[in-house]
């Protein structure tokens, strides 16, 4: 166990380096927007993965509903939050980049106001979880995921009525991406990905080992009151 | 009982008891006056600009005036353990749901009732559009309000800080239909554009969670 987190962070390590070095170096700097394109490679994988995540997260929570496995439950918390830090990089990243390219800091375009909606979503899945009793904490979340995931198409059509200033035919609208800038983008990506998975994993186990304590502290008192 | 007479039972006995107590709707009624007055302190708007933002604001009182109601459908049900018995008796939880549904659906639509005539007239209002739209549009609002209300107000019970977390829960929920009602609203008023596509947008997100608010109502009741 040990030995396998050693082993995926050192690998994290590596794959990161790399990442950043192709995005500095080896992508080639874009013509109109310069060097501040660059933002670009660290923005998309990151939300990439913060969507990943919130999927995994909706799919552990209807695993949850079903089969009641305190396994899914925990998969679903560690998604969501990590999903969360990833989606504040992309919300945070984003405007850094759109205020010297646009001009503007923010615009209620699809893709913003999907992710922004997206984020509040998820912080008030946080916060749910945070001030609900905890025998019931992992139901009422899990309902809420699920609610949440029902909410996406809606804000997608409610925002689809406006016409969108997101720049979009970069990637799968056919748009004429330097194939050496799609190269780089997928190495940040599988560095990111690694990242996650090394946080999500770190996370995951010190949740096993929290309710781990928690429980044998429950299984004392409750021997202590029988030796009474 | 079947489903239609438990659904009944529960929403007269909540009629009568607002009708004895009027707790819930005077609250409403002075906090969404409140509002009122102070927005139109805050915008000093002639008639044209108030066609184009009488839409957002009227939708935010209303949201937040229904924020009282939701709060206490089911606070009165905490007193003397009645949910705890409701929840041991045989009757299915889906007719409570909808009982409470409807009942806080009355109130805001008889607080919309009274509040719109003053907003019309603070705002010298006179829509542009066809004017009687705004009716269907406010049922169909309104209920996406309190559908999803009615639910988290239920799963609120359940945590610490219960009055502050339905406004947490709900609102991020509610900003598609928030999006609908405003937009539809706007369009009626400046008479600029069709409400079609948003009317559609609401009745889409009403339909999506009035299903899932009766498929999972069971498993927040049942929840230990």
């Amino acid at each position: 166990m040990k030995r396998g987190f050693t082993i995926l962070a050192v690998l994290t390590a590596i794959l990161l380096s790399f990442a950043f070095y192709a995005a500095l170096l080896i992508a080639p700097t874009e013509q109109t927007m310069g060097n501040v394109q660059r933002i670009f490679y660290y923005h998309v994988p990151s939300a990439w993965v913060a969507f990943e995540l919130f999927l995994i997260n909706f799919v552990a929570s209807v695993i949850y509903l079903i089969r009641r496995s305190a396994k899914a439950d925990m998969i679903a918390l560690v998604c969501a939050e990590v999903g969360v830090v990833f989606c504040t990089v992309v919300l945070i990243t984003g405007p850094i980049w759109a205020r010297p390219v646009w001009g503007i800091w923010w615009t209620w375009d699809l893709r913003l106001t999907l992710t922004l909606v997206l984020w509040l979503i998820y912080v008030s899945y946080l916060v749910l979880r945070r001030f609900s009793m905890s025998s019931q904490t992992p139901l009422l979340a899990a309902v809420l995921a699920v609610f949440g995931a029902l909410d996406v198409p809606m804000v997608y059509f409610s925002i689809w009525f406006f016409r969108t200033q997101h720049p979009s035919p970069v990637i799968g609208g056919g748009g004429s991406l330097d194939p050496r800038m799609g190269r780089v983008l997928l190495y940040n990506w599988i560095a990111f990905m690694a990242l996650a998975w090394l946080i999500c994993w770190t996370r995951y186990r010190l949740e096993v080992a929290e309710r781990a304590v928690h429980e044998a502290e429950a299984m004392q008192s409750l021997k202590e009151e029988e030796a009474r | 009982m079947n489903f239609l007479a438990i659904t009944r039972a529960t929403l007269a006995k909540d009629m009568r008891l607002e009708w004895r107590s009027k707790d819930a709707i005077n609250a409403m009624l002075f906090f969404s006056l409140l509002v009122v007055v102070i927005f139109s302190f805050a915008f000093d708007p002639t008639a044209e600009e108030s066609r184009r933002i009488a839409g957002g604001l009227i939708w935010v009182a209303f949201l937040f005036a229904a924020i009282v109601a939701l709060n206490q459908t089911w606070a009165r049900e905490m007193k003397n353990q009645v949910l705890d018995a409701y929840r041991v008796s045989p009757a299915p939880a889906t007719p409570l749901f909808l009982a409470k549904a409807i009942g806080n659906l009355i109130f805001v639509a008889a607080l919309e009732a009274v509040m719109t005539p003053l907003f019309i007239a603070f705002y010298r209002l006179r829509p542009l559009g066809a004017g009687w739209q705004l009716i269907p549009l406010a049922i169909l609002g309104t209920w996406a309000l309190v559908v999803n209300g009615t639910f988290f107000a239920a799963v609120s019970l359940r945590t610490r800080a219960r009055e502050i977390m339905l406004p947490l829960l709900l609102f991020p929920l509610s900003i598609p239909a928030l999006v609908g009602m405003v937009n539809a609203t706007t369009a009626i008023l400046t008479g600029e554009t069709s409400p079609a596509l948003w009317i559609a947008l609401l009745v889409a997100y009403d339909v999506v969670f009035t299903t899932a608010c009766l498929l999972l109502f069971e498993t927040v009741l049942e929840a230990e």
